[in-house]
């Protein structure tokens, strides 16, 4: 009897630390029947990656209000290449301008939430994402 | 090449890939534990358990950074409660081993409950043994953070860590039965803080009272665990040396007290290796698990052998007070005798 849980990174890279919006993400992607690994504030992608690897997550959730998006999101991109992890769903939330969401999606990112997002909705985004994958 | 040929390769990715398949009992996982169970028993299993807030992650972070530098290599297996309502789970452990990120020589992974209440998960022992037949040369095994009774982790481990932190209670509270009778080592963490030679003092005290009748404790504990498996001619644990269980202050943020933590760790698995303890322990796991799965076996297989809707029926009738709930059992157990 398989039974599988969906395995959920909620990270937040770079220097920032302000971390609730990424406490109530894992809260409710917890409260959705998720396993939800939470590492802290100020990972690097190198640690972000990592983590992800070990825990063998379906999904990353990156939470940034640095401004520092496009420097930390493509890293972890590039390293999830880099390990032959590129099924790995990943989310952006935070503070994200709109002219940058393009070329994040281009990079990889399967979404960026920002603020106002509703967290039925993100839960219903990474059953659909998960579902799709396996 | 399969999994488990990956896994033995050293292949990190196949590694958490495996332990994913472990977790969720897909079929994929007996077959690569077949494979992998020849390579396993070679690992120093370590249980870490103890209340919630007593600093284990954070000792685990300290204990592996001293493994590190003595050059072994160091699985984690750190497990976090299940949400018994939405079967969801936070796993935070990590939080406190940031210091641990980057090193070949760690692994760590995080596991929920999933509804099992002794403080571990039910894949936990598969989860163990597949970072054994990696290659780790000690696991350390965090358990979720258990108040009194959750001690299956002495059924899992070679060494078990009960972690104390000072104010957490008085000295009854030391005496009660439970998680401190299966202790190996009890560690006072946070020695800083004043109060820790209070705790000290207490749990010196409640060793002290059991001493005189130390080897029967001992005995007694394992017997506990397993004492109606336990077949007559099974090795006896004990041959004349008994271990005294050692209290070793230490303090997870200036790591004082950890080098000696280790020694004792290493002093605990020689202690179990020459006096049989740990051919003991490892015969009694053994027998254990088999009899935990023959029984969650056994049991699903009767379960489905119960005539559900003679069941509802009956049921009916107990809810008004025609039956008690014990007649019911009697009743469907005679279908089959």
């Amino acid at each position: 009897m398989t039974e599988m849980k969906v395995r959920v990174l909620v990270a937040k890279p770079g220097l920032d630390g302000h971390d609730r919006g990424a406490k109530v993400i894992a809260r409710a992607l917890r409260d959705a029947g998720m396993e939800v690994i939470y590492t802290g504030l100020r990972q690097t992608p190198e640690m972000i990656v990592e983590t992800a690897l070990q825990e063998d997550v379906n999904v990353i959730g990156l939470s940034i209000l640095s401004g520092a998006h496009m420097a930390l999101v493509p890293r972890v991109m590039e390293l999830l290449h880099e390990n032959n992890m590129s099924d790995v769903i990943v989310l952006v939330g935070g503070i994200i301008p709109d002219e940058d969401i393009p070329q994040l999606k281009e990079s990889g990112v399967y979404a960026v939430l920002g603020p106002g997002s509703r967290t039925e909705d993100i839960v219903n985004l990474i059953n659909k994402a998960v579902g799709a994958s396996v | 090449m399969s999994l488990a040929a990956d896994v033995l390769q050293g292949n990190r990715r196949a590694l958490a890939r495996l332990l994913t398949a472990v977790e969720n009992h897909s079929p994929d996982a007996v077959e690569a534990l077949t494979k992998l169970y020849p390579h396993t028993g070679q690992a120093h299993l370590v249980g870490v358990t103890g209340s919630p807030g007593t600093g284990k992650s954070s000792l685990v972070s300290q204990i592996t950074l001293a493994l590190r530098k003595s050059g072994k290599t160091v699985g984690i297996v750190a497990v976090d409660p299940t949400s018994p309502f939405s079967g969801g789970a936070i796993l935070g452990d990590r939080i406190r081993m940031r210091d641990l990120s980057g090193d070949p020589g760690i692994f760590i992974r995080s596991m929920a409950t999933r509804g099992s209440l002794g403080g571990l998960a039910r894949a936990t022992a598969n989860v163990i043994r597949v970072l054994d037949a990696a290659g780790f040369d000690i696991i350390l095994i965090e358990t979720v953070g258990a108040g009194q009774s959750e001690v299956d982790i002495a059924g899992h481990a070679h060494t078990v860590l009960v972690v104390e932190a000072p104010g957490m209670g008085d000295d009854i509270q030391a005496i009660k039965a439970g998680i401190l009778e299966i202790a190996d080592v009890l560690v006072v963490n946070k020695s800083d803080d004043q109060r820790a030679q209070n705790t000290i003092r207490a749990l010196r005290a409640m060793i002290e009272l059991s001493s005189s009748r130390q080897e029967q404790t001992w005995i007694n504990h394992h017997g506990q665990l397993t004492a109606v498996l336990a077949s007559p001619d099974a090795p006896s644990e004990h041959n004349g040396t008994h271990w005294e269980v050692p209290i070793q202050a230490t303090n997870s943020l200036s790591g004082e007290g950890i080098a000696e933590l280790i020694e004792i760790l290493d002093r605990h698995r020689a202690y179990m290796q020459d006096n049989g303890g740990l051919a003991h322990r490892r015969h009694m796991q053994v027998v254990a698990e088999v009899d935990a799965l023959l029984s969650e076996t056994l049991l699903a297989h009767l379960l489905d052998r119960v005539d559900r809707s003679r069941l509802a029926t009956l049921i009916e009738r107990a809810v008004a007070r025609e039956l008690v709930p014990q007649a019911i059992v009697e009743l469907l157990i005679g279908d089959f005798l």
